[in-house]
Formats: C-alpha cells, structure tokens, sequence
C-alpha cells in the first residue's frame, strides 16, 4: 500500500467502487432460491424428471379416479380372463386389452393396471413420510451435534454409527413377524405401512444427521455466528436464523435424493413379504408375485418392474438437479 | 440516540487528552485454549493464545494492535468483546467488569461494544438480505429507531457509502469492499462507544484497503468512535492509530504512542516490523534497510522461555533465554518488554555475550529506492509487507 491514505482519489473511487457494479433499475435482490430456481429451469433433464415426478404424484392422489375411469376395482377377480388349466392370463402380453390396460394377474386375474395405479400410493407414501421423518431426526440431531459439540455430539455421533452399522432388513422382517394386527386403531395394512415409515425412517435418519452434522460443524465457525452472537443473539436464534436458512438447501437436496433410496426399500421390504399385507396392492409385493410366473407371464413382472425403475430414475434425475442448482460449485 | 458523551468531548483522535477515565482497562488478560485427547477428553495442554495482557483504551483514541498472524490478536479481540471467556485477567469497561459475565447479562453491553469482522465473506450470512443484516442489532436489541428500522438502515447504508435502495439485495450481489461496508454499517447500527475492527481491510483489495480505513477514520469524527484496530502488519494501521500495541506470541512486547514507534522503536521486534513498512515518502534519500526474521513463530502451545523472542532475536542473551522481560515504561507513554531495548538504557547490561544462534537471526536487506528519478521511485515501497509470512492469512 503506497497510495497515501488521505487523498482525494481515494474518496472518488470509493463512490466509483460503490457505483460501479449495481445497475441503477434492479434494485430487487436477486435470493439464493431465486438463482436456484433459474438454474434448474435451464436443466433439461432435471425438468423431465420433475415433470415425472409430478405425474407420479398425480396419480398416486387421483389412484381411484383414475382406476374408475380406466380401470377395474384392484381387488376384485376376473377368473374368465384365466386359463384354467395353466393359471396363466389367457390372450397375448399377460391378457393386455383394451378393457385390462395392462393385463390380469395370474390364478385370481385382479386388474394390473389398476394394481400398479394404487401401488403407486403405498410406494410414494413410504418413501415421502419415511424421508420426512428421518430428516426431522436428522436435522434435530445433526444441528444439535454440530452445534453444542462435545460429549453431545460425542454420544449422538456413536448412535449415528450404530445405527448406520445395524442389519436393518433382518430387524424390520423380525419386527415384522411380531407386528400385531391392530395397533393404536390402525389395523391391517394402516399397521404395515406405518410401521414400514417409521422403520424407514428412523434407519434413514443418521445418513441426514451427518450431513447436518458436519454442515452444523463448519456454519458455526462462519463469522456471521460471531457477529450475531456480538450483537446479543441466544442460542435458539443463532440456530434458527442465523444456522437453519443455510441448512434448508442441502436437507432439501438429501430430501429429494432419500425418496427413491425409500422407494427401493418398501419395494424390497415388500418384495420379502414385510411390507403392506395382500391384499393391498404394492410393487414390491407385485414383483414377487411375478417371479413364480416369470416364465410364463413376464409381462406381469414387467409392469412393476418398469413403474419401479421409472419413480427411482426420475426422484434421482430431479434430485441431481436440485442439487446442481443449489450448490453449483459440489459441496461447500 | 445520541453521540456518546466522553467521546464527543475528545472527538479529535490525534491528540487524546493524556489520562482521562479509561473507556475499556484490560489487566493480566490470559486466553489458554485446552487440547484435549482421547475419550475421556483430558486435557494434555493448551494453546497459550494470549497470555498476560495488560492495557487501556482511552476514549475517543484509536488503538492499533499488530502482530504476525497467530500472535493472538482476534483471540484479544474476541475477549475485549466477551465472545470469548478469559481464562484469567480481568477486563472492565467505562469502570464495571464485565470479565465473566454471562450471555443475558452481556446483552444490554453489546450496544456499546461492536465488532468488525475479518472476512467480509464470511462476516455476513448469505441468506440474509442487507435489510435483513443491518437491522438485526435492532431485533436483537429490541430497539426502534426513530423514523422506524427501514429509514434506520437506509439511512447506514449511506454513512457507510453505498446505495440506500440496496437494502433488499443479498450478500453475493456485493464486492468484498462494499461487504465489509455492510459488516461496518452493522457494527455502527447501535451507536457503539467501542468498535473492535479485527484486521478489517487484510481480505480485500489492496486497492481499496485505503478506502474502508479512511471510511473508518471518517466515521470515527462524525461519531465520536474509539477504535481497537487489529492488523498483522503496521502499513495499514500506521495512518489512524494513536497508539500502537506490538503483539508477539500472546504478549504485548510494545506500546506506545504512533509517532513514538515510529520514530525510536525499542523491541527488537517492533524494529523489524517497521523495516517492511513502505516509507511515507518515497523521495527519501535516507538509506533503508529491511530487517528479514528468520524462521517460524514457534508454537504457543509450548513458547520459549524466558523472553518469548529469543529464539529470533539479533539481540539475545543469556538472561533473555532465562527471565522474561517485564512490559515497562522506559519513557512516558512508552512501554516495551525487551532487556536490551533499542533507543533506550540496556536494562541487563551484566549479559551481554550475544547468543550464537542470534547472529543468524535475521538478514538484512537493502531496500532503499535508486536514488536517480524520484518520480519512478513511487512504486518503490510495495516490499513484501512484515515478516516473511504475514502476508498470508
Ligand atoms: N478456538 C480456538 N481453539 C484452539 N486454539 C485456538 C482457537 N482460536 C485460536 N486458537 C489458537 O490461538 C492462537 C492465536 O490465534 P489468533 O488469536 O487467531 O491469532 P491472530 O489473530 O493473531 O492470527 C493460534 O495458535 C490459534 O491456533
Ligand atoms: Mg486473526
């Protein structure tokens, strides 16, 4: 620094330095969400797969609209469109007409369109209410970790890890064994599914918790804390001011990137037979059904199989764009 | 709210009447981080970052705090404000002592002791508008100003030079400079008496590091501010400070008035640091030399004995590797810690024999500007600033 600091010069660039890179009109902020948003809208890929799964959603909400509209009842039997000697779907595709979209099941001949429509719900169901509840624990035990450190996050960090190390299929399928048929005025299914979130989820939670963890860890030593802490801020509103708004992106991105690894999960939780009780439809229940057919009836195993792969591929595609578009640089 | 009224009788900084009521008194300050490993969290030493200081701040003055990086300085910083607990000493401000009290009890004392902060990229939370940012002392505070908080934050965002409409815009759409105007606007929202300013230009520009102090100079006329300036190197702060305290591993080794230091600086140290300060006029036809320390700062968590120096020092002696040097004044207003104080009386002449390892020390260096053109000499004084590693941070 040679230029003496008392110059006039000084002054006038300063008022250059001020003016130069903010245009007279815009005075609107330009918010993180905002860039984001405009980020993903340039992501084609990214778009196509919200558009999918926007779709899937739709048809999860509107199931029985759209299986009155197209379809037969998903319980009900259509024993005429079986081959009464094979137990196969009588006619070509697994009994594909215009009438049974995407054919019958073997043996009882239930509508597979109409199945797979109300698969869909349990299936988005699980995985949204399962990746709701583990980022609720995750983010509360993630930031209180991060935040108060020591024997806090000490303890949590070695239940995180045990939680991460546990056989979490054996344990649900044993609990499963052991569920009772009603519980707290849920019966049947209302007891598998909840039982299936809530098992989801709370094996789901130490993968958001050490996200939040380490994100937690390395906010609080941001000098904004300092300088709200220098003005007199407590606890709670560092943690939801000052911490919080910074964390919402990346638990939004390990949100949208949870809900197919979930989807995976009750399909094959169900595929195993500890998912929702037949006969409520679902895909993984579905799938394995079909494996006894396969020879005879691939178009059965197909269907899931497709509707399986499609919500996976498209949760993933979208969560990638999310998270390309909220965090350009990868992970900082 | 008004100008806070010490101040405003002493709103010259230059000249601070010579012993008025201290505005903040810090004594036997100590900072000592624990290590600690294992399990069981045991405690196997401590990072000494500061480690006895004794020091005023008198209002209406600004107090320049310098040192290579790792001295201590933000550690200082950030107990002189209370984000930090003191492990020992005791700090007392406008006459109470505020060393150990707690979060609830801090609060109403943060509207008179602000900070500025470091990294104008990290200083502000960049999901906050500016609006957001400059109008949370009020919230946290629970204070309206008069004209309500909009008017109240426009009306900062124009003290401190940028536009009032911009209140609505976020972080990222701002230069570091104008950053660290954000980060100032807010530490000036509460009318503080006291702003700590922790090395407030070494992230930006060096192009506009003149500008952000100049507008610190400025703010502190109109209203009446004293200044805790901390920087790792003595060009940026040698033009505002009316004193100066030299920090060498978490001890202040000098403090005195500006133009003390500048003209007989006594610790070997303060020597050194001075060397790699451009001249104000590069005219000069005095000859410079540049003073080049050898070798690391050594760790705080085990210092040297004795003088904490010696291990670098030119100068070093027997007793220097054995007593450690008391901060005194050798002459009124000046105070150094050094047993062979440059400028002044030895004060052990009875050792004498300089140490072996103190004639490879340093290396000096000719830095003094071709005495030919004056004119092209201007870009003579960019030398690398302090010591050999100051420069990063
Ligand atoms: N929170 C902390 N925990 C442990 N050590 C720390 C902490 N803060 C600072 N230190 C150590 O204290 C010493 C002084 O640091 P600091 O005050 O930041 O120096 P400066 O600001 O002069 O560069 C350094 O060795 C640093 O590593
Ligand atoms: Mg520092």
């Amino acid at each position: 620094m040679t230029a003496p600091l008392h110059d006039t010069n000084a002054a006038q660039t300063a008022a250059v330095d001020v003016a130069a890179d903010v245009p007279a009109k815009a005075i609107e902020g330009r918010s993180p969400w905002k860039i984001a948003w405009v980020r993903l809208k340039r992501d084609k890929v990214a778009l196509a797969g919200g558009v999918v799964v926007l779709f899937l959603i739709l048809v999860a909400v509107f199931a029985p609209l759209i299986v009155s509209a197209f379809g037969h009842p998903p319980n009900d039997f259509h024993e005429d469109k079986i081959d009464p000697l094979f137990g196969t779907p009588i006619g070509s595709f697994g009994g594909m007409s215009s009438d049974f979209l995407l054919g019958v099941e073997p043996v009882n001949g239930r509508d597979v369109f109409s199945r797979l429509v109300y698969g869909a719900r349990i299936s988005l169901l699980v995985a949204f209410l399962a990746a709701l509840f583990a980022v609720a624990l995750g983010t509360v035990f993630g930031i209180i970790a991060g935040y108060f450190g020591g024997w806090v996050d000490a303890a949590i960090s070695r239940v995180m890890d045990v939680l991460l190390a546990f056989p979490q299929l054996l344990f649900i399928i044993a609990l499963v064994s052991v569920l009772p048929n009603s519980l707290w005025g849920f019966s049947g299914s209302g007891v598998r599914i909840g039982a299936l979130i809530v098992v989801i989820g709370f094996f789901g939670w130490p993968y958001v918790g050490r996200i939040v963890r380490g994100q937690t860890l390395s906010l609080r030593e941001r000098e904004y804390v300092e300088a709200a802490r220098s003005l007199g801020a407590g606890r709670a509103y560092i943690l939801f001011k000052e911490l919080l708004p910074n964390l919402v992106a990346p638990i939004t991105v390990y949100t949208t990137l949870m809900i197919p690894t979930n989807v995976l999960s009750e399909a094959a939780l169900s595929f195993l037979g500890a998912g929702v009780k037949p006969p409520t439809a679902s895909w993984g229940q579905m799938l394995s059904k079909a494996k006894e057919y396969y020879e005879a009836d691939p178009m059965f195993m197909i269907a899931p199989g497709v509707a399986i792969f499609v919500t996976v591929l498209a949760f993933n595609l979208f969560g990638d764009g999310v998270r390309d578009a909220l965090d350009p640089k990868g992970s900082r | 709210m008004t100008i806070p009224e010490q101040a405003s009788s002493s709103p010259s900084p230059s000249s601070p009447s010579p012993s008025p009521e201290p505005l903040l008194r810090v004594s036997g300050l100590v900072k000592h981080f624990p290590i600690k490993k294992g399990v069981l969290q045991r405690q196997v030493g401590a990072v000494q970052a500061v480690d006895g200081l004794d020091f005023d701040v008198r209002p209406g003055e600004t107090l320049g705090v310098v040192g290579e990086s790792g001295c201590g300085k933000s550690t200082m910083g950030r107990l002189i404000t209370r984000l930090l607990e003191p492990t020992k000493g005791k700090i007392e401000f406008e006459g109470r002592d505020i060393t150990h009290l707690g979060t609830g009890q801090m609060r109403p004392l943060r509207r008179d002791v602000q900070m500025i902060f470091q990294d104008p990229y990290s200083s502000l939370n960049p999901r906050h508008t500016v609006g957001t940012i400059i109008s949370a002392p009020f919230k946290l505070q629970n204070i309206t100003p008069e004209g309500g908080v909009k008017r109240e934050v426009q009306r900062l965002l124009e003290l401190v030079g940028l536009n009032p409409e911009h209140y609505n815009r976020y972080p990222h759409e701002f230069s570091g400079g104008q950053r660290q105007r954000i980060g100032i606007a807010r530490a000036l929202a509460l009318k503080p008496k006291l702003v700590v300013a922790d090395e407030p230009v070494s992230a930006l520009d060096v192009s506009i590091q003149a500008q952000v102090v100049n507008l610190l100079d400025d703010l502190q006329d109109e209203l009446g501010l004293t200044y805790v300036i901390i920087a790792h190197d003595l060009s940026v702060i040698r033009h505002v400070s009316d004193r100066i305290a030299v920090m060498y591993l978490g001890k202040i080794v000098e403090l005195a008035d500006r133009k003390a230091l500048y003209e007989s600086p006594m610790h070997p140290y303060s020597k050194a640091l001075l060397s790699a300060v451009p001249v104000p006029d590069p005219r000069s036809k005095h000859k410079r030399e540049r003073i080049l320390l050898k070798g690391d700062v050594p760790s705080p968590i085990s210092p040297p004995s004795g003088c904490r120096f010696h291990t670098r020092c030119w100068k070093a002696t027997d007793i220097c590797t054995t007593r450690e040097p008391v901060l005194t004044a050798l002459k009124t207003g000046h105070q150094v810690a050094c047993h062979h104080a440059e400028n002044a009386p030895d004060q052990a002449p009875q050792s004498s024999a300089v140490l072996e390892t103190a004639r490879e020390a340093i290396a000096i260096v000719d830095v003094t500007p071709p005495a030919a053109g004056a004119g092209t000499a201007e870009s003579g004084g960019t030398a690398p600033a302090g010591t050999e590693d100051s420069s990063k941070e």
